[in-house]
């Protein structure tokens, strides 16, 4: 591709790559086109293997001119993955197999047949819906920071340019950096990245500095367990988030950009870096954008493995070669960053959204959202759901759409007991704040908070106490240990929730966590520490009788405490088949096969539930 | 355990490819953890020298980041996905059978043999398989507690290839 | 330049203060003391992370560390908030949850930084209890000891190892609860490339680093019955009377003696003897290089704390450094030959204390080349001021009531004005230019005092003309400051004939085993004690030099004896064979283990 010299050649450039994408698209010429996921979840459940079946098949049957294959991001609807999707037709066939593609070639290209068993079922309508669109999971969904998922190849620069990249870079750069913050604060972008603060301004700051070097710093360290909303953009549309770190730069003055990217996710640091590369050949990266005299240059670093290095000083840290412990502030890393240069520090959802709002413009962009929380968030949204996914939402939405209507609700019939948002820094919501909209503001009144977007679903087997202990083990594990509250505060309480999950805590016990929790959200040092405690406070704010129930009556109410409960065979129900002590590694079940019902030993049992995932007849429960 | 001389010149060249970085301990690290699987104190001591950094701040760095070991790690590198998504659908139980099945204490252990070393991950990102494991690149979904067994007899076996 | 003031509010109460202070700072000047641990020479290390200083400011958010948070206009402080005190009170508590707490047998009970925060916030005891991080305990190294169950991971150890010594052989590992500070690999010190100068000692705000104690050798050997002779290095008496609670840049040279005589020592010797040595011989030495076409620039080599680090990082420079033990080993090779031999006492029967500034010492006389009599050790024991100070105080005796009593005139009595000047930055150089003329033409050199090798600064230069000869010097200390003169050396471009390297900071006045000067002990000094006392103690030398009627060590009546009854002449063989050692160029930085 030739190289980009100024805003003419984009547009020019713009306009030949929408004709293929729409070419592509709508199936010009009898062309057909075959996408398969490439995410990571789906390249886990072998849609690589897919991939290369269905390109050997499509030789095989000497259609390899007639139909393009690539693989495009993540289609969100993980739990139904892996997805292949056929243009024109928009067909989406899901949970596809390696033995699928031959059915899937022969029937659908060959025969333009849809292959009836791979199309998506609703679980509780039994509606069949073969085309994306039409499935209820994308229905309350607006793509804004996951503009291009699923849709573009993302290591193809023609697909990005021909799916609305880089119109935000050209506009931005026809005004003056002052007039972009203007647009950012008008559109009421806030960070994504956890606490909110307003984008605009964060820009504002390190804009009126007066320094030669300035840097951005995208912060794609999402540590936070179960979330996964960074990885999908990198990996789904990795054009879309440098034009975002583009435009700060140019905003700003900074003429360098770093990514700090997780180490974990290999599949998006390789696009991001393809991306970069390509970028650097036409021009929009490198002297001189667009025939300007702005020039950028965006670079890649790695994490390797610190949670708390998702905080901003502590990143900044990590990529000066040091141990990721956070600086105290002030000074801000809007004034003294990198290398105690003016910095700014956005995640990558954040400058996902900035692209869109310089090319729609920031009223249009804030007419999505609630009064102080604008545009959309996206949710990867887990644990006890149906619909396990990445999801992104208007702003305002309800907690009970979110689990509901999107999520598909809790499986097996079980109840909703709580969502945790925020990760390890959020809060358990319950029944009652299900009708919360979903905005910055109100997650914090309820005791919680937006986090970078992880949403997990508990329903009723799970222990709250047990919760609050996992996060504690997580947080205890992850502190960098520099400041003490933090350092000691954490791992005591982490001892005593440990200590009420073995049934040996005190009421005296409740005081002291509530006491350190107050300690280390008052004295922590960083924006992690501070928040550490919150799974504490908030469940001990919304589930109190677990806690006593644990406490006073020695009693694991969800039954997952393993020294507060005991497995049992129900006699009745019992075949006498003796499957669950073949199963059990300590010999603790006895019986007689055919004659006497089978009994677990409590002393020998170690509650590892062998046994009940064995038994086909569902005789034994917790109890 | 003596640093072959073709080491000490890799490891050399690994820091001389970051000459124009203004901090580059991070990137060297990964780089030399990627190859060598692992960054002892000797190794550390070469890229004192290169560097200009003290040991002891490298060390920290080394220690502090669980990504970089000190020590060899196994030929299978078990990895427990321990992130929330997965530890509400029972994880802990996994990486529990995984640690009995091989006789270890606890994650970050590797098996005397050489064979296995099992972590415990937060969150591969895979949440819609959960509850997951990882054995070196392959993802195994949707595990079971009783599905545990067989997999690592498999690697013990040599059933399955490296 | 006129710094400008803003207007501040504690506890409601407006102040006025100049701009670009902290908030623990400005209190202070309104008289507030906000408890503190890990902060530590305003701004040289402030972590901000022990949070037993936070504060209330009114509109922050969270409560605020006050050793970093800068003030700024209208500022609203509150010390006394109930929020404030509860935090800074679990703060405390949480470290306390993880300290070893066996306070009554700690050494440093009495200058406990912790125990102090603990009594100003009111912690609790045991109100936490838990599991303990994993202690390590070395005692390995001779000088220095390090237990990580008394660390509260306030840092100043790891930034005073990097910015005064350049080395950083102390570094924060692991991570979380599981962090301590230590030698890379959580090493020894004798297993790592540190110099024992002790500066992490002096900087350590609770009992775990420490000098590693000789006392109970001392107690041995007085048991044992030998002829306990102890010897006194320059610098001590500029400070030990600070251990009885005088003000920094009191003399205590005649009670020193006094309380030494009184815990039985058969001698009580002054190192300056030594020190008159050194001079003689490292300035003939010196002298012979010139003459000779030797290897130049010589540099000194009184401080064994240097010498480590010169093994370590320069062992290149052997060459040049000159080849004379130190003062206190001279004197413990002397003791055991010449003072032994007019005695007619066996060397073996002899213990030898030396009573140093210095944890490096410790080290240094387990040398094997610093054996010159009989293969023994030239000293047998090293305490530092604070470990003398513990046996004073151990022994019952008053310090405020000991008379002042004179070094025993015996053999090795006699000191000059130069000997004493050798306890700080500039002393060795200005030693041995008094005598440098002497050696050189048999003349006395016209005046005495050379000003410009004097005071604190990191690295005074000077020229001399000596008999016609033009001489460049040099002279620094910490070894942060010595490292561009000695790669300058390395390049071959250094200018100088001579130069003074003393591994301390400051020189002896400020060596790791000095008493500790830390302001929260020492109410009646000014809030500037930590700028001006390496400047009161260094004026206790130079007045005692001016003090003494033979201010040059060739006229020291017991050198001339010495040299004519005994050793012949400076640098001569027998000279060479006690008086002089030798380097290690293979010294391995972390030795296999």
């Amino acid at each position: 591709m030739a190289k980009i010299r100024n805003a003419q050649d984009l547009a020019k450039k713009i306009g030949e790559c929408e004709g293929c994408l729409k070419a592509k698209f709508e199936g010009k010429d009898g062309k057909r086109a075959i996408v398969i996921c490439g995410g990571t979840g789906c390249l886990s459940n072998k849609s690589q293997d897919i991939h290369d079946a269905i390109v050997n098949k499509l030789k095989e049957k000497g259609l390899e001119n007639k139909v393009t294959v690539n693989f495009v991001g993540c289609f969100g609807f993980c739990s139904q993955g892996p997805f292949v999707k056929i243009f024109p037709e928009n067909t989406l066939y899901r949970m596809v197999k390696l033995s699928d593609v031959d059915k899937i070639i022969e029937n659908d290209i060959v025969n333009h047949q849809v292959c009836e068993d791979l199309v998506y079922v609703d679980p509780n309508t039994q509606t069949k819906y073969p085309k994306q669109e039409d499935i209820p999971f994308y229905a309350k969904q607006k793509r804004v920071a996951l503009h291009g998922s699923s849709m573009i190849d993302p290591e193809n620069v023609e697909e990005a340019l021909g799916y609305d990249s880089f119109k935000g870079l050209a506009k931005a750069l026809t005004m003056k950096p002052q007039e972009v913050i203007d647009e950012i604060l008008k559109s009421g972008l806030r960070g994504r990245g956890g606490a909110g603060f307003p984008t605009g301004r964060k820009w504002q700051f390190a804009h009126d500095q007066d320094n030669k070097m300035k840097y951005v710093v995208c912060n794609g360290d999402e540590g936070d367990p179960g979330a996964f909303m960074d990885r999908s953009m990198l990996e789904a549309n990795p054009f879309n988030v440098i034009e975002g770190m583009i435009i700060a730069g140019y905003a700003i003055g900074a003429k360098e950009g770093y990514f700090y990217v997780r180490a974990e996710y290999p599949i998006a640091v390789m696009r991001l870096k393809k991306a970069i590369e390509t970028l650097n050949k036409i021009g929009l990266l490198g002297r001189h954008i667009l025939g300007t005299d702005f020039s950028f240059q965006a670079h890649i670093r790695l994490g390797a493995g610190a949670f708390v290095c998702g905080e901003e000083t502590a990143l900044l840290n990590s990529i000066e070669g040091k141990r990721g412990m956070p600086r105290p502030r002030p000074p801000f890393p809007a004034i003294k960053g990198l290398w105690q240069k003016p910095t700014i520090i956005n995640n990558v959802e954040t400058l996902a959204n900035v692209p869109y709002i310089l090319r729609v413009g920031a009223a249009e962009y804030a007419k999505v959202g609630t009064e102080k929380s604008k545009g959309t968030k996206v949710f990867a949204l887990g644990g006890k759901v149906n619909n396990v996914g990445l999801v992104e939402v208007p702003m305002g939405l309800t907690l009970k759409e979110l689990v509901y209507d999107i999520g598909g609700g809790v499986p097996n019939g079980k109840k909703f007991k709580a969502i945790q948002t925020g990760g390890p820094s959020g809060g358990c919501l319950t029944v009652k704040n299900l009708d919360t909209p979903i905005d910055y503001d109100n997650l914090i009144a309820q005791g919680s908070m937006m986090g970078s977007g992880g949403a997990i679903v508990m329903d009723e087997d799970n222990c709250m106490v047990n919760i609050a202990k996992f996060y504690m083990e997580f947080i205890a594990d992850e502190s960098c240990g520099k400041c003490t509250p933090c350092r000691v505060g954490t791992k005591r309480i982490l001892e005593i929730l440990t200590k009420i999950t073995k049934g040996q805590g005190t009421m005296q016990d409740l005081d002291y966590l509530q006491e350190l929790s107050f300690a280390t959200k008052n004295g922590a040092l960083c924006g992690l520490g501070q928040t550490a405690a919150n799974p504490v406070l908030s469940t001990m704010k919304n589930f109190r009788d677990e806690y006593e129930a644990h406490v006073r009556d020695h009693k694991c109410p969800a039954h997952e405490c393993k020294d507060l409960m005991e497995y049992v065979i129900d006699p009745n129900k019992c075949k006498k088949c003796s499957m669950c002590a073949r199963g059990c590694p300590v010999g603790a079940i006895t019986g007689v096969v055919g004659k006497e019902a089978f009994k677990i030993d409590p002393k020998k049992c170690i509650k590892c539930g062998a046994c009940m995932s064995t038994c086909k007849f569902g005789a034994i429960s917790k109890r | 355990m003596a640093i072959q001389n073709i080491a000490k010149e890799r490891i050399i060249e690994i820091c001389n490819l970051y000459k124009n970085e203004p901090t580059p301990l991070m990137m060297i690290l990964s780089d030399i953890q990627k190859e060598f699987g692992y960054i002892p104190l000797e190794v550390q001591e070469i890229v004192s020298e290169q560097i200009g950094l003290p040991v002891a701040e490298i060390y920290g760095v080394v220690t502090f980041y669980s990504f970089f070991s000190l020590k060899p790690k196994g030929k299978y590198v078990i990895g427990v996905c321990l992130g929330t998504a997965c530890y509400v659908k029972g994880s802990q139980a996994i990486i529990d059978k995984v640690l009995e099945v091989l006789k270890l204490k606890k994650a970050g252990d590797s098996t005397e043999d050489g064979l296995f070393t099992v972590d415990a991950l937060r969150c591969i990102g895979a949440c819609a398989l959960a509850p997951t494991m990882k054995i070196n690149d392959r993802v195994f979904p949707k595990l079971k507690v009783s599905d545990i067994p067989g997999i690592i007899k498999d690697y013990q076996e040599g059933k399955v290839e490296a | 330049m006129e710094k400008k003031l803003l207007n501040i509010k504690i506890e409601g109460h407006p102040y006025q203060v100049e701009e670009g202070l902290t908030i623990m700072e400005a209190a202070r000047k309104c008289g507030y003391d906000i408890p503190h641990l890990c902060t530590f020479e305003n701004g040289l290390c402030s972590r901000g992370s022990c949070r037993v200083c936070l504060v209330e400011v009114t509109g922050a958010r969270g409560l605020i560390a006050s050793c970093v948070y800068p003030i700024n206009e209208g500022i609203d402080i509150h010390i006394n908030s109930q929020k404030a005190l509860a935090a800074r009170r679990t703060s405390v508590e949480l470290l306390l949850s993880n300290h070893n707490k066996n306070c009554q047998q700690c050494i440093k009970n009495g200058n406990c930084e912790l125990l102090l925060a603990a009594q100003m916030t009111g912690a609790r005891d045991d109100m936490y209890q838990g599991e303990q991080t994993e202690t390590t305990v070395d005692e390995i190294a001779p000088g220095i000891m390090r237990d990580t169950s008394k660390c509260v991971l306030c840092g100043r150890c790891v930034e005073t190892c990097k910015a005064l010594q350049g080395i950083g052989v102390l570094g924060f590992q692991k991570r979380g609860f599981k962090t301590i500070v230590g030698p890379a690999d959580n090493r020894s010190f004798s297993e790592s490339p540190c110099m024992q100068c002790g500066q992490c000692i002096l900087v350590c705000p609770t009992g775990a680093l420490l000098e590693k104690s000789e006392i109970e050798k001392v107690d041995e050997a007085f048991k044992a019955g030998k002829k306990v002779i102890v010897q006194t290095a320059p610098a001590v008496r500029a400070t030990i009377a600070e251990e009885f609670g005088e003000k920094i840049g009191t003399t205590g040279t005649g009670k020193m003696v006094a309380a030494l005589h009184r815990l039985g020592f058969h001698r009580v010797f002054d190192t300056n003897f030594a020190a008159d040595l050194t001079i003689m011989e490292e300035g003939t030495e010196l002298l012979n290089r010139i003459k000779n076409k030797g290897v130049l620039p010589q540099i000194t080599s009184c401080s064994p704390g240097w010498i480590n680090y010169m093994e370590y990082f320069y062992p290149d420079l052997i060459p040049n450094v000159s080849t004379c033990k130190s003062p206190h080993e001279m004197e413990g090779a002397i003791i055991k030959s010449y003072y032994a031999e007019k005695h007619n006492l066996k060397p073996e029967d002899i213990f030898v204390v030396s009573i140093m500034p210095c944890t490096a010492k410790k080290y240094e006389k387990t040398r094997k080349e610093n054996a010159a009599v009989n293969n023994l050790p030239d000293v047998d024991a090293v305490l530092t001021v604070r470990e003398l100070a513990r046996m004073i105080k151990r022994a019952g005796i008053n310090w405020q009531k000991l008379p002042e009593e004179e070094f025993d005139n015996d053999l090795l009595g006699k000191y000059s004005g130069a000997g004493v000047i050798f306890g700080t930055t500039g002393g060795v150089m200005e030693a041995a230019l008094r005598t440098a003329k002497f050696i050189l033409t048999g003349q006395e050199a016209g005046f005495l005092d050379f000003k410009e090798v004097r005071g604190q600064k990191n690295v005074k230069e000077a020229e001399f003309d000596l008999a016609g000869q033009k001489v460049k010097v040099a002279i620094t200390s910490g070894m942060a400051n010595a490292k561009p003169l000695l790669d300058d050396i390395r390049a071959g471009k250094s200018p100088y004939a001579f130069i003074e390297i003393m591994g301390c900071p400051g020189g002896c006045i400020n060596g790791g085993g000095q008493p500790y000067v830390k302001p929260c002990f020492l109410p009646n000094e000014k809030d500037n004690i930590r700028d001006t006392y390496r400047k009161k103690r260094a004026a206790v030398l130079y007045s005692e030099d001016e003090r003494q009627t033979v201010r040059q060590s060739h006229n020291n009546p017991d050198i001339k004896a010495i040299y004519k009854d005994f050793l012949g002449e400076p640098c001569g063989e027998k000279s060479h064979h006690l008086l002089h050692t030798s380097y290690n160029a293979n010294r391995t930085r972390f030795p296999k283990k």
